[in-house]
């Protein structure tokens, strides 16, 4: 086994320090240490997007990313969406669209969702489908996942304006 | 009497039935707060990597686990010899036959759970599983089906090699499991012996995979000083569960508790109890502490609950009209290496004698031929019945075939042969009596919606310019809610379902279920179903399923069986309340019951409307001295229901497709899509489900399946390889309902979620060999991939500019 490593970096706007094997995925390290079990595991091949984090302003799947690659990133999980009891408005999108079923992709897409519309405010649908293809659902076959993200593209737009 | 404003307000605020009130589950998920099985950290718990076969079929000479046992971390390695000693190296399986937990002796297919390393974590674990040390002889392995059964096939199960009947009747080779059939086939010969038209074609459902985005897995916590067993487990039946784990470790039922928790999908895959769960609980009682087993999605695919394998042949007996006189279907049915495909008792083929769809056929024949090979045991319920797909492929492609034989609109062929509305309830020459339906009222909304005679004629102009573009119909009627306990059981134990109500004094309620969402939406559909039959609001009936012990038994949720079975459960379990409450407000209001009448929320006195008491005023009385004298107190109710029979959801869907005749590439423009499922709880939730069917028909036509080479080694078992649609392929969908509600079920509902994978797949096929269907081509095999669809290109000459 490698020495193991501490390593710090902002987790939904905390600062936290772990200690961790180089070769520990920052998924791992989210779920089993940091107890963030929002994001989830699918395939641990970064092919169906359950576990997007937010890290450093870009979409990463955490099942591709070591812990140790993190060190004085800045780390979004769904968990950090919800601010002072206030829903984001994707988390709101989703519920009244009706974009999930079994909830497993959720924190995913939501997480993947705010990046989109970070990079594109007013998304088409054909540029929502085009950038969340990196996230699987076996659920809703998308269409309400699609409304979800312009309710709250709208939303944020009416908010920001 | 026209509703007032009042009670049409009162009405709304409950969000009852056929509100499309949002979902009562999303607040967790939305949050990243639910709780699944790989959530779940209990003190002191231990991982589980499996080691796994990498042949099809070999025997093993040694396991060594020495180097295994060296690497930190690692606390236990376990074999088959380790789990004869609790007699639980074998287990039984849903299908009647035994399975290997640990491979005794040899392996029967690639994959195969071969040993289990014990570690703390997941890493250490993986490392030890790399240094389980296993020789193995490579013996030959049986991969077609149709080779199992050859006089000089090698034998995969030794170990039944000599019995003559694994649970399903007799056998006549030791790769031979079941064979199993239905309707006169001596009637059925004769009339295609005279038919002025016969059809046949071969037709294959390949084997896929449900894949839900969860893997399967579960934590396994046995208490020594108690001797209470806990398992977390993504289970879509806990209770089934819960039994087969009695019945193998000896452990007393009343000691057992699964919990399911949330599920991140099941689609039949959580249906069996798999290897992983067995070692991970006798690795627990051995050990002392909680064991987690999660799979891997390469575990998940190559292993735990493969659909189909259906290699069919469909045969249609016709006059010239197009009217069908008889049919006669077979299959031959690749189970794998054990059969632990998940069937009623005495439905070893599941539901397969559907076939004869939506139409009335005078005489049926179908016969299914179940055999061993080497590849992942199993055959599941992929979003469907026990076999439904299969019949309904079958069906909803020879009624094409036919059509094109006889040169008859695809259209029209169904009209011809619908059974009629006046005809319901029908009982087919198979033996279903299909409860109620309207298929000509669904097929022409459904025609005037897409503009059918539009479509077709754009079709021609496009094939007068050498383009190809096909239209699809389905006409289906699925076979769900199983089922009447009198025809079909799992073990021996009958597949009703259960429903649990209290309510509490100040008027809320609770509900507790046998029955498992999997992202149904049961929380909120079967608190719609309580506030409509109570009177009490939606958003203050609590609903548990899943923790055994807390929910009445029932078989859980799997062949659209919540709301028939567990729905109807809820409806009459609040009706026996109600009964009670009305005996109450009789005597708060000083009348007779029979002065009283029912109002939304209320019981009123017939004629003096001001006089009534609401059922939130009476569950409060109910817990009071003052009840009628000899009432006991409180207001709960349990029913569980045997359903009297089945029910029959059906569906008109049409598929537009456009053929890249070039690259084989196609694009579904246009998919229209009616559902019948009876009376609608949840419209929206309803929608939901029918995107995700269709979703998940699109994937199987259009790209899954588990393919193998000549040694049974997997070419396809990651997401690399095998089709998961994402959203820029996936098709939008149209949506359109009629009702017709079950007569016999107590709200008239019917289910739905698995209408769209049924219907849908059998669409997707039909609108691309449609798109052929001028060159003489009659059918094409799934999955229609772009390499497929193009082969099909160069064969009829249409791929050369």
């Amino acid at each position: 086994m490698t020495r193991k490593q501490t390593v710090s970096f902002k987790l939904n706007g905390k600062t936290v320090d772990v200690v961790v094997e180089p070769r520990e995925l920052l998924i791992h390290t989210l779920r089993e240490k940091l107890l963030h079990t929002g994001p989830h595991i699918g395939c641990e091949t970064s092919h169906c997007g359950a576990c997007t984090v937010d890290l450093d302003g870009m979409s990463v799947k955490s099942c591709t990313v070591l812990t140790v690659q993190c060190q004085d990133a800045d780390v979004l999980t769904i968990e950090g969406f919800e601010q002072g009891g206030t829903l984001h408005a994707l988390q709101e999108g989703f519920t009244t669209q009706h974009g999930l079923q079994c909830g497993y992709c959720t924190p995913g897409m939501i997480t993947r969702a705010y990046r989109l519309l970070k990079e594109i405010p007013n998304p088409s649908e054909e540029e929502i489908r085009y950038w969340m293809a990196g996230n699987l659902c076996r659920c809703t076959g998308y269409q309400n996942i699609v409304k979800a993200v312009q309710y709250a593209a709208t939303k944020l737009a009416a908010t920001s304006a | 009497m026209a509703a007032s404003t009042d009670t049409l307000e009162r009405e709304t605020k409950l969000q009852g039935m056929g509100s499309s009130r949002l979902r009562k589950e999303d607040a967790r998920f939305i949050r990243g707060r639910g709780t699944y099985v790989d959530d779940i950290k209990l003190p002191g718990m231990l991982f589980g990597a499996m080691v796994r076969s990498p042949y099809a079929h070999a025997r093993i000479k040694s396991i060594n686990k020495a180097k295994a046992l060296a690497v930190p971390g690692v606390v236990a390695v376990l074999t088959a010899d380790d789990l004869k000693p609790v007699n639980l190296h074998w287990m039984p399986t849903l299908g009647g036959d035994v399975q290997a937990v640990l491979a005794d002796k040899k392996v029967c297919f690639q994959m195969q759970e071969v040993a289990m390393v014990i570690a703390s974590d997941r890493y250490s674990a993986a490392d030890g599983a790399e240094l389980v040390e296993v020789d193995y002889e490579e013996l030959p392995a049986i991969v077609d089906p149709h080779k199992s059964m050859a006089p000089d096939a090698p034998i995969i199960r030794e170990d039944i090699a000599d019995k003559d009947n694994v649970s399903h009747g007799p056998r006549t080779h030791p790769n031979h499991i079941f064979t199993w059939e239905a309707g006169d086939k001596a009637a059925t010969d004769a009339v295609f012996t005279s038919a002025e038209v016969t059809v046949r074609e071969e037709i294959l459902n390949p084997r896929v995979h449900p894949c839900p985005l969860e893997t399967c897995g579960c934590v396994a916590s046995f208490d020594k000083p108690t001797g209470q067993l806990t398992v977390y487990m993504t289970s879509q039946a806990p209770h089934l569960v819960r039994t087969v784990v009695a019945m193998l470790s000896g452990i007393p039922e009343s000691k057992i508790r699964i919990v399911g928790g949330d599920i991140g999908g099941g689609f039949g895959n959580k249906v069996p109890v798999y290897p992983g769960y067995v070692v991970a609980i006798v690795a627990s009682i051995v050990t002392g502490v909680p064991i987690k087993w999660i799979e891997s999605r390469i575990d998940n695919i190559s292993t735990t609950g493969f659909a189909r394998d259906y290699h069919g042949v469909g045969e249609l007996a016709a006059d010239k009209e197009g009217r069908i006189k008889a049919l006669r279907f077979t299959a031959l049915a690749d189970h794998g290496a054990f059969n632990s495909h998940v069937s009623a008792t005495k439905l070893p083929a599941g539901l397969f004698s559907i076939c004869t769809g939506s139409y009335a056929i005078p005489k049926a024949y179908c016969r299914v031929d179940a055999v061993y090979t080497n590849k992942a045991p199993g055959g599941v319920a992929y979003r469907c019945s026990l076999r439904v797909t299969e019949a309904v492929y079958l069906i909803e492609r020879m009624i094409d075939v036919l059509a094109q034989k006889l040169g008859i609109d695809k259209a029209e062929i169904r009209r011809r042969n619908f059974v009629k509305a006046e005809q319901f309830p029908y009982t087919t020459s198979l033996g279903w009596t299909l409860d109620s339906g309207n298929y000509h009222a669904a097929l022409e909304k459904v025609l005037k919606a897409v503009d059918y005679e539009g479509l077709r004629r754009e079709q021609a102009e496009k094939r007068a310019k050498g383009e190809l573009m096909g239209i699809g119909i389905s006409t289906f009627t699925e076979i769900v809610g199983a089922g009447p306990t009198k025809v079909c059981d799992i073990l021996g134990i009958g597949l009703f379902d259960s429903c649990d109500i209290r309510v509490n004094p100040t008027g809320s309620a609770i509900a507790r279920l046998g029955t498992m969402s999997q992202g149904q939406g049961h929380a909120t559909t079967y608190a719609q179903i309580i506030a409509t039959e109570l009177g009490l609001s939606s958003d203050e009936i609590q609903i548990e399923e899943g923790d055994t012990d807390k929910a009445p038994y029932g078989a859980g949720t799997w062949g659209s069986r919540s709301t028939p079975v567990g729905g109807a459960a809820a409806a009459m379990a609040a009706r026996k309340i109600r009964a009670k409450a009305q005996k109450i407000a009789a005597h708060l209001l000083e009348v007779g019951e029979g002065d009283l009448e029912w109002e939304v929320d209320r019981f009123k006195v017939k004629g003096n409307p001001s006089a009534a008491r609401t059922m939130k005023e009476i569950a409060m009385a109910a817990h009071t001295s003052n009840l009628p004298d000899g009432m006991e107190k409180g207001l709960d109710a349990t029913e569980y229901y045997d359903p009297p029979n089945l029910t029959f959801p059906f569906g008109a869907y049409v598929c537009v497709v456009d053929v890249d005749r070039f690259t084989g590439e196609t694009k579904v423009r246009r998919f229209y899509a009616l559902d019948d499922c009876g009376t609608r709880i949840n419209p929206m939730i309803i929608e939901g489900q029918i995107h995700g069917g269709l979703t998940e028909a699109f994937a199987v036509a259009f790209g899954q399946a588990i393919p193998f080479d000549e040694n049974g080694n997997h070419l396809g078992n990651s997401l690399m390889d095998y089709f998961l649609p994402t959203a820029v392929e996936t098709p939008h969908w149209e949506t359109d309902y009629t009702v017709t509600p079950s007569p016999h079920h107590p709200i008239g509902a019917k289910g739905v979620a698995e209408s769209p994978h049924v219907g849908g797949i059998p669409c997707f096929s039909n609108a691309v060999v449609d798109a052929f269907a001028h060159l003489g081509v009659t059918h094409m095999d799934m999955p229609h991939t772009a390499f497929r669809v193009w082969q099909q290109c160069k064969a009829v000459g249409v791929d050369k500019r």
